[in-house]
């Protein structure tokens, strides 16, 4: 292989590990945090697909998608929060699984009711269309964009969990709920803050990702195993885990491609399965930040 | 005392009496609820007694489907031959599932279930030159029961029914059988605290394991019934979201009591397959009625039911 198609593939790879990190970062986040496995986290970043083509559609500028979809997917995720997560909290993971099951089910059919069963596409923009050449390898303009709003929610999700007051909140809650509303934070409200974050993550994952593939229903529940797959690798929680099992994945779905192909999703699940025998924690430890 | 299984035995009755004033459509529709039935029950000994919430169940219904499917297939066309290979291969494939998973507890239990889950599904979609791959098996025929004296015509619904419900109405009395035994109550025990059962010199994890094979066995069991019964599968019957549907059985119904998980089948394929007669909007309803279920009643609805029962007695006894 020449280092040209190498330079390429790895690309590849990156641009969907980007894509992973960035709905993987906030279902880990939300679990870090609200002990909850969201179900529905797939639903959001499908939502944030379809918002972008109907956007693009309506107003012809991908722009305008990539400002409003993640928001108004957060306000999605907040409202599930505030009506239906909220009253859960105490009751058995499988009730929590099966309560976002419910949400996943609803949403489903609402995205069926607005845009139909058939496939939809979103264009890029202009701006970002055709290709670019890296290193003497002509490679999609759009897919550089990608792999750097990637790196820029990596850095901008690592000062707010290290840097700010927030952040510490953050952390605090999520290594124990009760001294940390014992020392005044308000809980329920980061609760609601987080699921917004997560939310917002999930819809902007659904944006970039939308130029990428064709949307459609089931995107859903591709996608959240996925991203569940992710999250286990680099442990429940963690979100520089998330970042290792993205781009361990991301490699994986297209180097596997081109030596494994048909079996590389198995591989993925064989290596989540290694993971939880040999450190059930994940790669990376328990902690948020 | 003596009138406690006289509402059973009036529901058996019923059972054989179905087909002379059903439709052959609700005949369809009874025969697959009986097989989701067993899928959730076998499910349950899992789940309600043992304590441990497997997300990878459809990998086990799936390989006795296909197993079944494929020796009716490419074998041999005889229904015993075929269901005593799905259903032993099912059993294996949970005795090699099993034996890693029962390590784990909780969430990470689940975590594992589900990736040997999907890593089921994956090979049975990606293999397709023995699967058929995305379109499945196709034309699996449903040939004639041979027993030793006689034959037994399987192919209409109403025959193929009987035969279901004789197989179901077995498997649930054994696995009945097993939940009242020793056996069944040290399940119970390892579900309550496991850590205590460690420290009285009790292996955990044989027990676990022991549970969960025999739970692999009776999902293949209902997935060995559900080949023959549509006459072609495909894979989504092993992916995630057909491992959710016992889980969400067991909890509409309840999980702790033995045939509830049977009432929870029975609403959840009753508002699958009714109101997706009505409108193509079926998952609105059921998401919602999930949803609603959490909030509101999260004992089950038998669970819930009984504890009102229950309730009512005890303030008898109490005047």
């Amino acid at each position: 292989m020449t280092f040209s198609t190498f330079f390429a593939f790895f690309l590849n790879g990156l641009t969907s590990a980007m894509t992973f990190f960035i709905i993987a970062s906030g279902l880990t986040l939300i679990y870090g945090v609200l002990r909850i496995l969201n179900l529905a986290h797939g639903s959001l970043f499908m939502l944030g697909a379809f918002f972008t083509f109907q956007l693009t559609h309506w107003f012809g500028n991908f722009w305008y998608a990539l400002i409003l979809a993640p928001f108004i997917c957060a306000v999605a995720g907040i409202l599930m929060e505030r009506i239906f997560l909220r009253p859960v909290y105490g009751l058995p993971i499988p009730f929590q699984l099966l309560l976002t099951f419910g949400l996943m089910l609803l949403i489903a059919d609402i995205v069926r009711i607005f845009w139909g069963v058939a496939f939809r596409t979103a264009t890029e923009p202009k701006v970002l269309s055709g290709a670019m050449n890296i290193f003497g390898v002509s490679y999609p303009r759009y897919n550089i964009f990608v792999i750097v709003v990637g790196i820029l929610v990596c850095i901008f999700i690592w000062i707010l969990l290290t840097k700010t007051r927030f952040g510490k909140m953050i952390r605090a809650a999520s290594s124990d709920r009760e001294v940390a509303n014992g020392l005044g934070i308000n809980v329920p409200w980061l609760y609601t803050a987080v699921f917004g974050i997560g939310a917002y993550l999930a819809g902007l994952s659904g944006v970039l990702a939308a130029p990428l593939r064709s949307i459609m229903l089931e995107m859903d529940v591709h996608t959240i195993i996925e991203a569940f797959a992710i999250v286990v690798i680099g442990g429940l929680g963690s979100i520089p885990g998330a970042l290792i099992g993205s781009l361990l994945l991301g490699q994986l779905n297209s180097f596997g491609t081109l030596y494994i192909p048909r079996f590389e999703m198995a591989f993925m699940y064989v290596f989540m399965a290694i993971i939880l025998l040999i450190r059930p924690k994940g790669l990376l430890g328990e902690e948020v930040g | 005392m003596r009138y406690k299984y006289l509402w059973l035995i009036a529901l058996i009755i019923l059972l054989i009496l179905t087909p002379l004033f059903l439709s052959s459509f609700l005949m369809v529709f009874l025969t697959e609820m009986l097989i989701m039935i067993l899928f959730a029950i076998s499910f349950n000994l899992l789940f309600g007694y043992t304590g441990l919430l497997s997300f990878g169940h459809a990998a086990f219904f799936s390989i006795g489907s296909y197993v079944t499917g494929l020796v009716l297939l490419h074998i041999y066309p005889s229904i015993p031959l075929a269901f005593v290979t799905g259903v032993v291969a099912a059993a294996i494939a949970a005795w090699i599932i099993g034996y890693f998973c029962v390590r784990l507890d909780e969430i990470y239990f689940a975590m594992l279930t589900l990736a040997f889950g999907m890593m089921v599904h994956t090979i049975i979609w990606k293999w397709d030159r023995l699967t058929g791959g995305a379109d499945g098996l196709v034309d699996i025929p449903r040939p004639n029961l041979n027993l030793l004296l006689f034959e037994v015509d399987l192919s209409s619904i109403n025959s193929y029914y009987y035969f279901t419900l004789v197989l179901v109405a077995i498997a649930l009395f054994v696995l009945w059988i097993i939940v009242n035994s020793n056996f069944g109550l040290a399940l119970r025990a390892v579900r309550e605290n496991s850590e205590r059962l460690q420290f009285v010199g009790i292996n955990v994890r044989r027990y676990r394991l022991i549970s969960f094979v025999i739970s692999g066995f009776f999902c293949g069991l209902a997935g060995a019934l559900f080949g023959p019964f549509l006459k072609s599968i495909t894979p989504s019957i092993a992916f995630w979201t057909k491992s959710a549907e016992p889980v969400f059985m067991s909890l509409l119904g309840g999980t702790k009591i033995f045939l509830a998980p049977a009432v929870g089948s029975v609403i959840f394929m009753y508002l699958k397959e009714i109101i997706s007669g009505y409108t193509e909007l079926w998952m609105i309803y059921l998401g919602a009625i999930l949803i609603g279920f959490v909030l509101f009643l999260p004992g089950g609805i038998i669970g819930f039911l009984n504890e009102k029962l229950r309730g009512r007695r005890l303030g008898r006894v109490g005047e």
